[in-house]
């Protein structure tokens, strides 16, 4: 009982930091690198207006949402977009995507860097403990856990219920087709790229409560999120989410009953043998 | 926040006005430093590293500067990135030699990155003097590299503190011999478990828990929870800052009760104390100082005023003696003839911040504080071998 | 072989020459720059031998050099150096080979995430074995200064561009032309598609890894943290796709020009480093989509259209 629910909580941890790369690179085609850094700068926002004014990373959220979001969507705007419109095929937008998206973390870092130095940036918010099942909790991861069901609850009631979330989806499956019936495909993207990165920001703010960043620490959680969004497959909600918490459930089960030394390990284990029995992952569509 | 960010930008006028000004070069020192400002160490460096640099630079040039056989010679400082990576700190050192032509190098920032700086040292006979490098292996070193000094210890001696401790709160009566020993799998981690198991086992303790984790783990509960159910009387983890941080709050969280708790690299942060406030009372840590000696306060003083943060209680005044090392021995050896200068520092004994630092045959500092403790809100040292100022150890109260 | 052939070799074989030469008329500071430069033009070359012709992006260098790295704090104590450049050697090529028979399935971005996650997997394997055996952190104490381990690069510099030529000139190399055009054609032609990639996969894993193994000695100071750093495997892609994959010396015009030009930002911009080398980044990307060899080629058709 322990473990499933240790797990499942840290498995709460890597959905929150997988979910917005997944409507990034699904829908909007962006693989973007630079995801680690929208994370911590999510993250340093809680911790800043967290000592600054006291402010709860919980309030903080509805602040770094919007910014987020808006931030994105001119990132997309303003230099992917050229990008997706210069592309002649899919490979080529993938090798230019990875270079300016990597071009704009190195970019990224070194303005948080010039605006709050490399000091790690750690507080305590909720650091006490909840009782489950009589077995003791942190309750910000607790609380993160709830936090990312209510995310991606609400992304996947929207995909699947919604007409933008429908238009959506038909682009992450098929955005030749999506073209031919109407569904304006550049303006959802852009919005799909936007969300995505608002979902990532407010993902950093949650888990700022439990972990230790700094200005620098992006690049781990962008590699995280990578192999956890294949994992589950592109484009699928669900897919992330699975992927997410059989990670969690997985490094948790190794670091109680085996060893702590080869969770990480088990974990790429996990993703090299997924992709090799399902290379579309787990809940991807084959492409041709 | 702010004001660090004008001292920033502060800086970056001034290496860009002193770039442009090579006429001031004339009669000041330069001195390069690289170290790390971004990659997975670029925590570690802005909190122990960077301040120290410009703190010392402030006070050299405050005080006219550097006494060279009668001139007084200001620094001017010339720094780079090292990114984390060896391959970019041998970059930069080769170019602080060749390019920049500096007088001197401060030694970079942690042991792997000095290691690989350490063979273009050799090759210019730059002085080097470190303060992050922890190495068994100092004979072997400095007889390749015969200009290396080594100031923060050995992995040996650290863990021989941490069973000194212990082995003393147990014959107080305060601790059982059950001991619960994690540590971060690497390098240093490894070697300092590797150095502490054998010793723990001779003074009569009894593991009752060991498991190492991967860097970079992001949820260290399941460890915790194998060690509260090992019912240890002492925790002892060789862990790096975030993680750290992250036992800490999983022993609070899981209210471990020990009688000793050890965390390594990262107690000593201000910020560890500014995080868990009163729960941090009683943590033992790596490292220490004399906290309440003048020299430190004084320190603590200037580098808060300075720098605009305060110091770290255990490698930043380290850090800042160094730099007083190559500062003394320069004006003892009244020239800036780099051999001359190791040669004084292999000589003679420096008066620093952290008390009197005298390099031994092996160019080795024998004298260095092992383990420190939160007392009162102040990061204490309470063992060393061979350092003044040592207070009690007292038993660790259970977490509020 | 044809006189353009005779040409270019004797055009190699003059710019060998001259390259090695560079310990005895520059400075220390740009034999660094050199061992740098012929580092990363090894490590970009070899890997556009398999990416080019296959499209296939791989993040798996920093596995395989630090794997090589290994080979030599390992076996320093026990073999003589030599002996540990082919020992490093075989083992990239055996690990890339047993990787690309796992990877034949993959395409695209799965293959991408793939090797990066491969990546970290050898990493947390060798760490977890290292606090198992206690070993120490791991020193490489040699004689090796860096005139001679740019030698050394620089001799498997040769030996990659004589291996990329020869392969460009074989079946192997036809045939992998045929699969990066359409994969389908290829199978339909009767090319074994799979064991086409899988050898010519193990061409940069072995080359990093001997990489690997020649650097030990440079870093003095081996750990897993700084062996098998990730951010190794992303900058051979960039400066590999900087220069161009579709010729052999593609990659070396974008690591010569990547090497100084991040050797400029890093001098004059000491604090600012990460985001002025990330601008130059998107300016590189948007002005030269094809890379430096787009643009030379776009130089030499305009000045043969000027000449016309």
């Amino acid at each position: 009982m322990d473990i499933v629910i240790t797990g499942l909580v840290l498995g709460g941890t890597y959905a929150l930091i997988a979910m917005g790369l997944n409507l990034q690179y699904g829908v909007a085609r962006i693989m973007n690198l630079a995801n680690g850094e929208i994370l911590v700068a999510g993250a340093f926002a809680a911790f800043w207006f967290w000592t600054a004014a006291q402010l709860s990373p919980l309030l903080t959220i509805f602040l770094v949402a919007p910014v987020a979001y808006v931030v994105n969507w001119l990132i997309y705007v303003i230099i992917l977009r050229p990008l997706v419109r210069r592309a002649k095929s899919r490979g080529q937008l993938e090798v230019d995507a990875i270079l300016t998206t990597f071009g704009l973390g190195f970019v990224a870092v070194g303005l948080m860097l010039a605006v709050m130095g490399g000091d790690y940036f750690s507080y305590s918010y909720l650091s006490v403990p909840v009782m489950l099942f009589g077995e003791p909790y942190g309750l910000n991861r607790i609380v993160a856990f709830l936090a990312a069901v209510v995310i991606c609850g609400a992304l996947y009631l929207w995909l699947n219920r919604s007409r933008a979330g429908l238009a959506i989806r038909a682009i992450a499956t098929a955005p030749a087709s999506a073209r031919l019936v109407g569904i304006d495909v550049p303006r959802l993207s852009a919005r799909a790229f936007a969300l995505g990165g608002a979902v990532t920001a407010v993902g950093g703010a949650l888990i700022s409560t439990f972990l230790t960043l700094d200005a620098s620490t992006g690049v781990i959680f962008t590699l995280k999120a990578l192999v956890i969004v294949i994992m589950g497959g592109v484009g699928d909600v669900r897919g992330t989410i699975v992927a997410a918490l059989l990670l969690g459930l997985l490094e948790t089960f190794v670091a109680v009953l085996i060893d702590p030394g080869l969770t990480l390990a088990a974990a790429y284990l996990l993703f090299v043998l997924i992709l090799l029995f399902r290379p579309q992952g787990l809940f991807g569509r084959r492409t041709t | 926040m702010k004001r660090r960010t004008l001292m920033h930008l502060a800086a970056a006028a001034v290496a860009i006005a002193a770039a442009a000004a090579p006429a001031l070069a004339q009669d000041a020192l330069r001195i390069g430093a690289v170290g790390p400002k971004t990659g997975p160490l670029a925590g570690g460096g802005a909190v122990t590293f960077w301040p120290n640099v410009q703190l010392w630079a402030a006070d050299v040039n405050a005080r006219g500067g550097i006494n060279v056989g009668g001139t007084m010679r200001p620094v001017e400082i010339v720094e780079y990135d090292d990114q984390t990576n060896p391959g970019e700190t041998i970059k930069a050192v080769q170019r602080l030699a060749t390019e920049d032509q500096v007088d001197f190098i401060l030694a970079p920032y942690s042991t792997g990155l000095n290691l690989a700086a350490a063979p273009i040292f050799d090759r210019f006979g730059y002085p080097m003097v470190t303060h992050t490098a922890t190495t068994d292996k100092v004979a072997e070193l400095s007889a390749q590299f015969p200009n290396m000094f080594f100031s923060l210890g050995g992995a040996q001696g650290i863990a021989t503190g941490v069973v000194e401790v212990l082995t003393g709160l147990r014959d107080r009566g305060d601790i059982g011999n059950r001991v619960a020993m994690v540590n971060v799998a690497d390098a240093f981690g490894i070697e300092l478990a590797g150095a502490a198991r054998p010793q723990l086992e001779a003074a009569g303790f009894e593991i009752v828990y060991e498991t190492s984790y991967p860097l970079g783990t992001q949820d260290l509960s399941p460890i915790m929870k194998g060690a509260v159910a090992a019912t240890p009387d002492a925790f002892v983890a060789w862990s790096y800052p975030p993680d750290t941080f992250a036992l800490t709050e999983q022993a609070v969280i899981e209210n471990l009760a020990v009688g000793a708790f050890f965390t390594a690299v990262g107690t000593s942060f201000p910020g560890y104390a500014g995080r868990f406030a009163a729960q941090a009372e009683g943590v033992l840590g790596v490292g220490g100082v004399h906290a309440d000696g003048a020299a430190f306060q004084e320190y603590a003083a200037r580098h808060e005023a300075v720098t605009g943060a305060k110091p770290d209680f255990w490698a930043s005044a380290m850090t800042y003696s160094t730099f007083q090392v190559l500062e003394q021995a320069i004006e003892g050896a009244g020239t800036t003839d780099r051999a001359a200068v190791a040669q004084y520092i292999k000589d003679n004994a420096f008066e620093t911040v952290i008390g009197t630092l005298d390099y031994d045959e092996n160019n080795n500092n024998p004298a260095f504080w092992t383990v420190g403790q939160w007392q009162g809100g102040v990061f204490k040292g309470v063992a060393s071998t061979g350092r003044e100022g040592a207070v009690d150890v007292v038993v660790k109260p259970a977490w509020q | 072989m044809t006189a353009t052939e005779w040409r270019d070799l004797g055009l190699a074989l003059v710019v060998l020459v001259v390259a090695a030469g560079l310990p005895f008329f520059g400075t220390p500071y740009y034999l660094t720059l050199g061992v740098t430069i012929a580092m990363y033009a090894v490590l970009a070359t070899s890997w556009a031998l398999f990416s080019g012709p296959t499209h296939y992006i791989s993040l798996a260098t920093a596995a395989f050099f630090g794997l090589g790295t290994y080979v030599t704090a390992v076996g320093i104590d026990h073999l003589p150096y030599w002996l540990l450049l082919p020992i490093a050697g075989v083992i990239g090529a055996v690990v890339a080979g047993l990787v690309g028979l796992a990877t034949l399935r993959l395409s695209g971005v799965y293959f991408v995430i793939f090797t990066l996650g491969l990546a970290e997997f050898i990493r947390q394997v060798i760490t977890w074995a290292q606090n198992l055996m206690g070993t120490r952190g791991l020193y490489v104490l040699t004689d090796l200064g860096e005139r001679e381990i740019y030698w050394q690069l620089l001799g498997l510099a040769a030996l990659v561009f004589l291996g990329g030529w020869l392969i460009g000139r074989s079946r192997l190399g036809f045939a992998l032309r045929i699969i990066g055009d359409d994969e389908e054609v290829a199978r339909h032609s009767g090319i074994d598609t799979a064991r086409a990639k899988v050898m010519l996969f193990m061409v940069p894993g072995a080359v990093a890894s001997i990489t690997g193994a020649i650097i030990a000695p440079r870093y003095v100071y081996i750990e897993p943290a700084l062996a098998f750093a990730p951010i190794l495997s992303f900058t051979v892609v960039i400066m590999a796709l900087l220069g161009g994959t579709g010729r052999l010396w593609g990659p070396l015009v974008g690591v010569i020009p990547f090497t100084f030009l991040t050797e400029w930002v890093a001098r004059w911009f000491p604090n600012q480093s990460t985001l002025v080398m990330g601008l130059a980044f998107l300016v590189i990307v948007f002005l030269l989509p094809k890379g430096f060899v787009g643009l030379i080629d776009g130089a030499r058709a305009r000045a043969r259209g000027a000449f016309a």
